[in-house]
């Protein structure tokens, strides 16, 4: 236990160099968004004020925005149905939207699962809790392909059956039951199995967002990375640490500076532990090979 | 890279096998889910869908579970499946006993209804089909009691089509009519206010899906009146036929059955309402004799 003591917290020199509120602000801005966004949803049934109707599947905004989630969409498809035209409409919105901003903006900036798998990932880190993973970070595209593979088989909307993430949003809004029971199930399995074990290998739901935002143009760029000082507090804080490495220490091997693989999230944890502002929002064209320059 | 080195010759060893085992372990969980999918499909009796809802096979393919139905509901009759309920997670039903669909002329959830889950080409809530009424319990009914309760049939809102009350003679009594709510399932849409109404503490009419509720005729059955009816007369020579003997239960008496065993033929009374229109005999207590 003395490990806990001793051990430096994730962005420590960060809060000395930016204060609380700069080494955070990516953190809270995304709070306020998962939490508005949920908040949209909620002053319906809580305050009869309708804003959004629905859920993440398919919700209905001021009686003219459709938005429907392509993935559940797809299932639909491949079990035979296509929606209605205000369905394929939402797809439309929803698949240009995550496409320039990048599909795992969904996990990070919207999820609500997010929210408790970070909680796990935060306790975990505080608790010390040790141990390798042993499921790879693609177990999720497995996955993904078998609930396509299974709606088109069983003729239902398969992943729907358990998907936590919808079973989550839409007991907050419709009535919880026993998904609680799914959501904890989640929360200690990421606490104590398996570290970013939900979002980071098993969700199929990220995985097929992390596809749709394969060549997005808004990407996260160490641009500044020669001024990286091997602290790692960013590989400690990422959720999906392996996407870091090939962008940040890229220098020599011919690589630029912006993380291009498709399951960074752009939740810009890295930027706000970053006590040298190595890392920015930017586009995946302003991508040079050589970032002395900018870092000097 | 030469694919013969004996290293990249690892290399593919070790990418076969974490595919298999990505396979199987996968493959393990798909057939758990699609097990799991095929019990979903298993409806529960009570479960209602709603209005313009394709047949459960189809409709956990089309339902996206959005709730966008419960929402425009005007009586809060739908709600969404929770994990630990028997129908599938997330998918709009209605237990007609806690509240049955009220028939909204503009059937607002049917037009909610971002996907064909609910059929978009149901205008007319009285084509609705979301199940049948049947009289379940006879043994329960007030009406089958000889009472005048009447509510199932009072409350249908296509009363007199879905629901007839059908005159029968009370032989408990001898001297009373029992009045029988009877389900016409051509008119019936399963709203669900019969057993919604039902005074019982347990309903004896309930709506059932139609698959439940319903029998179906052999595809080559005629009925013989209808028949007779459609070709404007018998179809055989009725002359040359015969009439088998057949024997009744102990003890009953059918007016004007010949009873083979005896070679006697009982007298014709006629019966009210029948088609043959003989005139009916007063019963005891109108004048007549018992």
């Amino acid at each position: 236990m003395s490990q806990i003591a001793n051990k430096k917290r994730i962005g420590a020199e960060a809060v000395e160099e930016k204060g609380w509120l700069g080494a955070h602000k990516w953190l809270l801005l995304r709070r306020i968004s998962q939490l508005s966004i949920l908040g949209l949803f909620l002053i319906g049934p809580l305050a009869g004020i309708w804003v959004v109707k629905g859920n993440l599947n398919y919700s209905h905004t001021l009686g003219v925005l459709p938005l429907t989630d392509p993935y559940v969409a797809l299932q639909s498809l491949l079990a035979g149905h296509v929606p209605e035209t205000l369905g394929l409409v939402g797809v439309a919105i929803v698949l240009v939207f995550y496409f320039l901003v990048g599909g795992r903006v969904y996990c990070s900036w919207v999820c609500p699962i997010n929210m408790v798998t970070d909680a796990a990932g935060w306790l975990r880190d505080r608790l010390g809790i040790k141990g390798a993973s042993s499921l790879s970070a693609k177990t999720r595209y497995w996955i993904l392909g078998m609930t396509f593979i299974g709606s088109a088989v069983t003729g239902v909307v398969l992943w729907e059956l358990i998907n936590p993430v919808s079973m989550l949003h839409r007991g907050l809004i419709f009535g919880v039951g026993a998904t609680w029971m799914v959501v904890l199930a989640i929360f200690l399995f990421d606490l104590f199995v398996m570290s970013r074990g939900w979002c980071g290998r098993l969700c199929p739901v990220g995985a097929f967002y992390s596809l749709l935002g394969r060549w997005s143009p808004l990407r996260i760029s160490a641009n500044k990375r020669s001024a990286c000082n091997d602290c790692m507090d960013c590989f400690e804080v990422c959720p999906e640490p392996q996407v870091i490495r090939p962008a940040l220490k890229g220098e020599g091997k011919g690589v630029g500076p912006v993380i291009l693989a498709p399951n960074c999230t752009n939740c810009g944890r890295c930027i706000d532990v970053c006590s040298k502002d190595v890392f920015t929002y930017g586009l995946r064209f302003n991508n040079p090979v050589s970032t002395e320059k900018a870092g000097a | 890279m030469n694919s013969k080195t004996p290293k990249s010759n690892a290399a593919r060893r070790q990418f076969l096998f974490d595919s298999a085992k990505m396979a199987c372990g996968v493959g393990m969980l798909g057939l758990g889910l699609g097990l799991y999918a095929k019990q979903s499909k298993a409806l529960p009796a009570l479960a209602l869908r709603p209005p313009g809802a394709l047949p459960e096979s189809d409709f956990l393919g089309a339902c996206i579970r959005c709730g966008l139905c419960v929402r425009d509901c005007p009586y809060n009759t739908l709600e969404l499946a929770k994990p630990e309920d028997p129908v599938a997670t997330g998918t709009p039903y209605f237990t007609a006993r806690n509240i049955p669909c009220e028939m909204c002329e503009d059937i607002p959830c049917v037009k909610a209804c971002p996907t064909k889950a609910l059929d978009h080409a149901l205008t007319d809530i009285n084509k609705a089909k979301m199940g049948v009424a049947v009289l379940i319990d006879h043994e329960t009914c007030l009406n089958f009691l000889g009472l005048r309760c009447d509510v199932c049939y009072r409350v249908c809102p296509v009363i007199d089509k879905a629901i007839t009350l059908d005159m029968q003679p009370n032989t408990r009594t001898g001297r009373h009519a029992m009045f029988l709510p009877t389900v016409h399932s051509e008119h019936c849409t399963g709203c669900g206010k019969c057993e919604k109404s039902c005074v019982l503490e347990e309903a004896a009419i309930r709506v059932l899906p139609p698959k439940l509720a319903k029998g179906e005729l052999g595809h080559h059955y005629r009925v013989g009146w209808e028949e007779q009816k459609k070709a404007g007369g018998s179809l055989i020579d009725e002359s040359k036929m015969l009439d088998l003997p057949d024997r009744l239960p102990e003890g009953a008496v059918l007016p004007g059955h010949y009873d083979p065993a005896s070679g006697h033929t009982e007298a014709m009374r006629g019966m009210a309402g029948s088609e043959a229109g003989v005139i009916p005999s007063h019963p005891p207590g109108l004048g007549g004799k018992p």
